[in-house]
């Protein structure tokens, strides 16, 4: 389970922070979304990790701990919003600029 | 119990949602929303300064819920000191803003007024989460007011910041998640308390925790190598909206400031980091003075002023012990302000040189300019830190604090730099001219907020000493964190 996690935390992060060193908007948009998952994930595991163990006390002896998911439930709201701006700023530099590179013009090197 | 405390944080959201249901076309009625949101908040900030002054510190238990299981708000000297602050830079900011830059897009006094709840949030807050989301507050509003206005170079910087900032919440959430995961607790008081007894390897978790949230913050107070975001987006900003973000750098010193001096003040993780920050504030100061005299336009020339004051703070903060503190956070107001008027200033030179801007080139003769010319000569000789004026009061103090060789010789360096910049872009701008031109007067409502910012300069100078009493009493409240921590958890810690 842990391991599970943790591999898919890492899969997670490196193929976001990949995507945001892209010269395109595009591709820093999706890697922004995937680090943010990543995130949202390693949130959720950082009051250490259950199964079939409700957040409630009384239910069972050993309950989750609650506030993670309350936490993370904030972070996506939170970077849900953020991603929709970035994609509509994204969309506005493209029209402003006539290019998705992320410097507004396709000239220098970096581009593909 | 007092409610004044959550003022700060609810009249700005109030306001703000007002503005948001207010017809588009009544500009009036929007303006009068916001000046008399602003004009409140500076009234409640006086007040709470006021209550602030002799000592106490006043904690706000969110929902009645007690210290570490609620969200707990906490007013000391220093949290009272910046919220007085923000009021005093937002009234003229938005006061220049209702001569005609609000129209330039829509909801720039929402987008104003959820900036400033997102600041004071981030000042009183006392936990680390609500800390998180004050600050995306603040940054969503301030996304939507650095592109307010429309502009290919303000579309780029707007994307550039954007991004970088996403990724700063992200490394802040990751922070966040290790310091409860080691600690299992989010409130800064309790967590001063819990951190030091961790040991082991939680503690090297624990440590990465810190110095992530150390890499936000910075990337929040333009701190090298994180600071090359900010000349592009300030000086693109539209001239008030640049003015708010003079404080916006001053959050994340806050922030800091704040963690620091709680957690890491002393005991076995005593200095966390301190080394780091030293030499990071040592080289943004250095680099700013390079920025100052590879500036081409006014406005980034003043953007790299904020930098500056970000690096001559962080060093004072960080030398070694918190003794400068009082110092600092009188430079820290004078620079504050100063580096607002002089984003005002520069947009009033831009509209009175026409096609020419704020860039450094011959232009044609500015209407009014010897008004402008000698604002700005003021302006310099307190950014610059010569005397009479309060930036070499703020500075000697600065020295006689940090009594560190290479501090003082890279704090004059920046100073001759800021010179050399300021003296080069004055004598470019107001007197080589190519003759008469189209450039406008400046407005009788813009000039009276430029002036009210100004104002502060020669008011720090000739209260010098009780501001810097004052200061010094933040700084003496600021090095003794059993205080707040009492406060904040009573006898149970």
């Amino acid at each position: 389970m842990e391991l599970l996690v943790a591999v898919i935390i890492g899969v997670l992060v490196s193929t976001g922070v990949y995507l945001c060193l892209r010269a395109r908007t595009f591709p820093v948009v999706m890697g922004l979304t995937l680090l943010s998952y990543g995130v949202n994930v390693f949130l959720f595991a950082m009051g250490g990790l259950k199964i079939d163990k409700v957040a409630v006390v009384g239910l069972n002896s050993d309950p989750t701990d609650p506030l993670p998911q309350a936490l993370v439930l904030t972070a996506i709201v939170i970077g849900f919003a953020m991603t929709a701006f970035l994609v509509v700023l994204a969309l506005r530099s493209q029209a402003e600029h006539d290019t998705d590179h992320v410097d507004g013009n396709d000239s220098g090197e970096g581009g593909r | 119990m007092s409610h004044w405390i959550i003022a700060p944080i609810l009249i700005p959201a109030l306001a703000g949602m007002l503005l948001l249901l207010e017809v588009r076309e009544w500009h009036r009625l929007r303006r009068i929303t916001g000046l008399l949101s602003a004009s409140a908040l500076l009234a409640v900030a006086v007040l709470l300064w006021e209550q602030a002054a002799d000592g106490t510190i006043t904690v706000y238990q969110l929902g009645n819920w007690a210290a570490p299981f609620g969200i707990v708000l906490v007013l000391d000297r220093l949290t009272a000191l910046m919220l007085l602050l923000t009021a005093v830079l937002a009234f003229p900011a938005l006061l220049y803003a209702c001569r005609g830059d609000d129209r330039k897009g829509a909801n720039f006094h929402g987008l104003f007024q959820f900036q400033l709840m997102g600041i004071n949030g981030a000042f009183l807050t006392g936990d680390l989460f609500n800390l998180f989301v004050f600050f995306e507050v603040l940054l969503i509003a301030s996304y939507g007011l650095a592109l307010h206005g429309r502009g290919p170079a303000r579309v780029k910087a707007g994307l550039h910041y954007v991004a970088l900032n996403l990724v700063g919440s992200a490394l802040f959430l990751i922070g966040l998640g290790l310091i409860y995961g080691t600690t299992g607790t989010l409130n800064m008081a309790d967590f001063a308390v819990k951190a030091q007894a961790v040991t082991g390897m939680d503690q090297a978790l624990l440590k990465v925790a810190v110095l992530l949230l150390w890499a936000v913050f910075g990337l929040k107070a333009a701190l090298f190598p994180l600071y090359f975001w900010l000349p592009a987006t300030y000086a693109n900003a539209t001239a008030p909206v640049a003015a708010l973000f003079a404080i916006m750098t001053k959050v994340g010193l806050y922030a800091i400031v704040r963690v620091y001096a709680l957690a890491f003040a002393d005991g076995p993780l005593a200095g966390l980091g301190q080394q780091g920050l030293w030499a990071l504030a040592l080289t943004t100061l250095a680099l700013a003075g390079i920025g100052v005299l590879g500036a081409r336009r006014l406005g980034t020339l003043v953007a790299y002023l904020v930098i500056m004051s970000v690096g001559t703070l962080l060093a004072a903060l960080t030398f070694g012990q918190l003794s400068a503190a009082g110092p600092a956070l009188y430079y820290l107001v004078h620079s504050t302000l100063i580096c607002g008027a002089l984003f005002l200033l520069a947009d009033l030179v831009a509209r009175g040189r026409g096609e020419a801007g704020d860039r450094f080139v011959a232009g044609p003769v500015i209407p009014a300019g010897g008004v402008l010319a000698g604002l700005y000569f003021m302006a310099a000789i307190a950014v610059v830190g010569l005397p009479p004026l309060s930036g070499f009061i703020g500075k000697v103090a600065l020295l006689k604090a940090v009594p560190v060789p290479l501090y003082w010789v890279l704090l004059l360096l920046a100073g001759l730099c800021g010179l050399i910049g300021m003296s080069r872009a004055g004598s470019s701008m107001f007197w080589r001219t190519t003759g008469p031109g189209e450039g406008v007067r400046p407005g009788r409502q813009r000039l009276l907020a430029l002036l009210v910012l100004l104002a502060v300069v020669p008011a720090l100078t000739l209260w010098a000493e009780p501001a810097m009493q004052a200061a010094g009493q933040v700084a003496g409240q600021l090095a003794q964190p059993q205080l707040y921590i009492q406060a904040v958890l009573g006898g149970q810690s």
